[in-house]
């Protein structure tokens, strides 16, 4: 968990750097988290031997975080609904959910084995953050 | 930070105040033992004060479920009270808002387990 811990510091930072308020930074921050525990837990399962990779850029218009996992890889489309009633008390499940719900854009692509998330969220134009 | 838990009774409900996180491997096994124990020992009325959590994921929104389920099905209530606003946004984004009883007092809380 080591390397979550990591990953969650660097997109906090990236987000702090790009002059993000808090409750922004606290999204970026979390769904980047989120994608890193998914990378270890359910994509590497834990596996020490399996690697997780983290790049992070601001293009300058966006924050780009690209997490990759060498996996059995997920099919996005398969994950139930977390908000539907029957799956309201599961306790697990709701990790890719507060990944879509944070950022304006999330991408999955197999890497056969391994999946790779991209997760985008677009900066406010200069000047809107005053 | 890492989780801290400070068990207390007050009028018969058992109080857990929590501080600091509750994430996969930060948190969620202590709240999980805590919870266990306090019914084992056969506590039916639970209040998790949240007021001091500044941090929950998705394994510890998990672990707030699972513990309610946990004491439901042992024939106990658990209820909570003071979400922080980042906690009371998840559980609002999460519908998990419309799962626990959620209090802003104590002696309300504490009331409504009478």
């Amino acid at each position: 968990m080591e390397s979550v811990s990591e990953v969650e510091a660097a997109a906090d930072r990236l987000a702090g750097e790009a002059g993000m308020d808090e409750d922004e930074r606290f999204h970026v921050t979390m769904a980047v988290r989120e994608a890193a525990v998914n990378a270890v837990l359910h994509g590497n399962a834990y596996d020490p031997a399996k690697q997780i990779t983290f790049a992070f850029e601001n293009t300058g218009t966006a924050l780009v975080f690209v997490i990759t996992d060498q996996g059995v890889g997920l099919d996005p489309d398969t994950l139930p609904d977390p908000l539907a009633p029957e799956n309201l008390l599961r306790g697990t499940g709701r990790g890719i959910f507060l990944i879509r719900s944070f950022m304006d854009e999330v991408h999955f692509r197999q890497l056969h084995p391994g999946t790779e998330l991209t997760l985008v969220k677009r900066l406010a134009p200069a000047g809107d953050n005053t | 930070m890492a989780l801290t838990i400070a068990s207390r009774e007050v009028d018969g409900v058992a109080v857990l105040d929590l501080s600091g996180r509750i994430t996969l491997g930060e948190g969620s096994v202590q709240l999980r033992d805590a919870i266990r124990d306090l019914i084992s020992k056969g506590q039916k009325s639970i209040l998790l004060n949240l007021g001091d959590v500044n941090y929950i994921d998705s394994s510890g929104l998990g672990e707030l479920v699972s513990a309610y389920t946990t004491a439901k099905n042992q024939g106990a209530s658990l209820r909570l009270l003071k979400l922080t606003k980042k906690v009371h946004d998840l559980l609002q984004l999460t519908k998990l808002y419309t799962v626990f009883d959620i209090y802003d007092d104590e002696a309300s809380a504490v009331g409504s387990f009478r």
